[in-house]
């Protein structure tokens, strides 16, 4: 695992669930690990919704200063540099879309200094609606590259239907997902599947679903 | 696929010419997708300069016979009221969303069910409704835009989807219906002439009081037609039920959970869900409801719904209630105590 792991992605594509399963497995190496919430576009389902999970694991978790206020701001007004030096490892959860990658654009010649200790890796999911096809989904991966002025170096598949995905339906994104590694030149890194099914892919790895609905809590 | 993305999808398969809206949370990937899709589909997205100007576009694009919709959340509805009024004056059919979010004022931005008097009582000035329609899911939102429309030019009124930011922003796989036929022939529509017909006139400016009060009974007539045809209602384990929770909207399904615990316990609960919010379901709740002991209402607000539900089951059971608001989501188990409370359980 490289130092700086940056995770893009379209809107609900489950950023957040790649971003906080990395951070989990890090931080149960024993390893120092910080976790950066980005995304200023929209106010659901973002890391900064995890405090306790975060802080249990020993995750130092980084959010906008005013995340779930009244003041909740699109701006981040934390030092990016400081937080990199003080871990061992570092996740970024970026916003959807290349809306959401504008934020990190502002972190580009940082990014690039230390280009060697850095992962971008895009998250797909072929469920959803407006990344359907590998020509959407390849399209929007580098919106997302211009707007954050980075360049991704692999894919995270993360093909799936929320808790009602099976098995079958991860395996059948696996083409989807090495089209796309095909079109880019980029890797695929994983697929990711739910803890409790199984799939016939590799490489793969196991993620937990931490975004419940209400009614199930 | 995320509620708002599914309702402007809905909205594009059922026939939706025209899109015009204003940005606000939580409802604003409604906007976004609708920026994406409708150019590619050859059809008509705006971004208005206000909201006031987008429920005017929607005026003016229902006068001419197309599909239209906007989106907004409360205070931005609350913008749109004064074109609402003259919609319905116009008796002109079209689709608005709310996606409700805590109140009054500005309020604040996680979910709420503070707009129900305003969508089923006064969503503007005068003698008029909408036809409300309450998804609690996110296919329900999908299906419900599609029977919006219909309903709409059926009826010619505008109808409402009354959803909220839990609905708007929560994500689950939907399926969309083929659509066959999506488009109504209206023969009181702007659209030209041709030197064929008289001219249309549409107006809801009537200087003649006995003019208006003519143009309002018939509308009202048809009124009855709808409270006929439309209303809606999902009844669950009421059948044997001594308390039965009545709750619309995504709280019905926190309600649903509760109502399993509480049966697990072995306390007979039973749930009703009021799907179009007006009409009022009222025959189907006194129905179900008759062999209860006492009815629990759960809602986003302060209580709204409450004197619909006494007013449906003609105050013959006591009805409680149990809200939180502002924003705030009740739990599974905290509707489970005000039940455990009424079944008077430990």
């Amino acid at each position: 695992m490289n130092k700086i792991n940056i995770i893009t992605g379209h809107y609900g594509s489950g950023k957040t669930t790649i971003a906080i399963n990395t951070a989990l497995r890090l931080a149960q190496n024993n390893k120092k690990v910080s976790i950066v919430d980005l995304d200023i576009v929209n106010p659901y389902f973002r890391t900064s919704d995890f405090p306790n999970l975060l802080k249990k694991n020993k995750i130092e978790m980084i959010a906008p200063m005013y995340a779930g206020s009244n003041l909740d701001i699109p701006a981040v007004n934390f030092d990016m540099e400081r937080i990199i030096s003080d871990s061992s490892y570092t996740v970024i959860d970026v916003g959807g879309d290349d809306a959401g990658a504008y934020a990190l654009g502002r972190y580009a010649p940082l990014i690039e200094s230390m280009k060697e200790q850095t992962d971008m890796l895009y998250v797909i999911n072929c469920y959803r609606y407006l990344t359907k096809t590998p020509a959407e989904a390849v399209q929007l991966m580098y919106e997302i590259e211009q707007a954050a002025r980075i360049k991704h170096t692999g894919i995270i598949n993360n093909s799936s239907l929320g808790y009602e995905t099976s098995a079958e339906e991860i395996e059948e994104s696996h083409e989807f997902a090495v089209k796309i590694s095909e079109e880019t030149g980029l890797p695929l890194v994983f697929t990711a599947y739910r803890k409790g099914i199984d799939i016939n892919i590799s490489p793969k790895t196991e993620v937990e679903l931490f975004v419940k609905p209400l009614w199930e809590i | 696929m995320k509620g708002n993305e599914a309702l402007a999808e809905a909205a594009i398969r059922a026939g939706c010419r025209c899109y015009f809206g204003y940005p606000i949370t939580p409802q604003t990937e409604i906007a976004a997708y609708m920026a994406k899709r409708m150019p590619k589909e050859g059809r008509v997205f705006l971004q208005a300069e206000s909201e006031i100007a987008a429920i005017n576009m929607v005026l003016g694009a229902a006068s001419a016979g197309v599909r239209a919709m906007t989106s907004s959340s409360s205070p931005g509805i609350s913008l749109k009221s004064e074109g609402v009024s003259y919609i319905a004056g116009s008796d002109l059919p079209c689709v608005i969303i709310n996606v409700q979010r805590g109140g009054p004022g500005l309020g604040g931005i996680q979910p709420s069910q503070s707009d129900y008097w305003q969508a089923t009582k006064a969503l503007g000035h005068g003698d008029f409704q909408l036809l409300v329609y309450a998804p609690s899911s996110v296919q329900e939102m999908v299906d419900m835009v599609i029977k919006a429309f219909d309903n709409a030019d059926k009826y010619r009124m505008p109808a409402m989807i009354l959803a909220d930011g839990l609905l708007g922003q929560m994500m689950e796989p939907v399926s969309f219906p083929e659509i066959q036929n999506n488009q109504t022939y209206k023969p009181w529509a702007t659209n030209g002439h041709g030197n064929k017909r008289p001219h249309n006139i549409i107006n809801s400016l009537f200087l003649q009081a006995d003019q208006l009060e003519k143009l309002n009974f018939e509308r009202f007539k048809r009124y009855e037609i709808v409270k006929e045809e439309c209303p809606e209602a999902e009844t669950y384990m009421t059948e044997d039920a001594d308390i039965i929770v009545a709750a619309y909207g995504a709280v019905a399904r926190i309600a649903k959970s509760a109502v399993h615990r509480a049966r697990e316990m072995g306390i007979k609960a039973g749930l009703v869900r009021p799907i179009t919010l007006w009409p009022f379901p009222s025959e189907i709740i006194k129905k179900s409801t008759e062999n209860a002991k006492s009815i629990l209402v759960t809602e986003m607000s302060m209580g709204q719904m409450v004197d619909d539900i006494k007013l449906a089951v003609e105050c013959k059971i006591p009805v409680h209630f149990y809200g939180r608001t502002g924003g705030v989501v009740p739990t599974p188990d905290e509707v489970l105590n005000e039940i455990k409370k009424l079944g008077g359980a430990q």
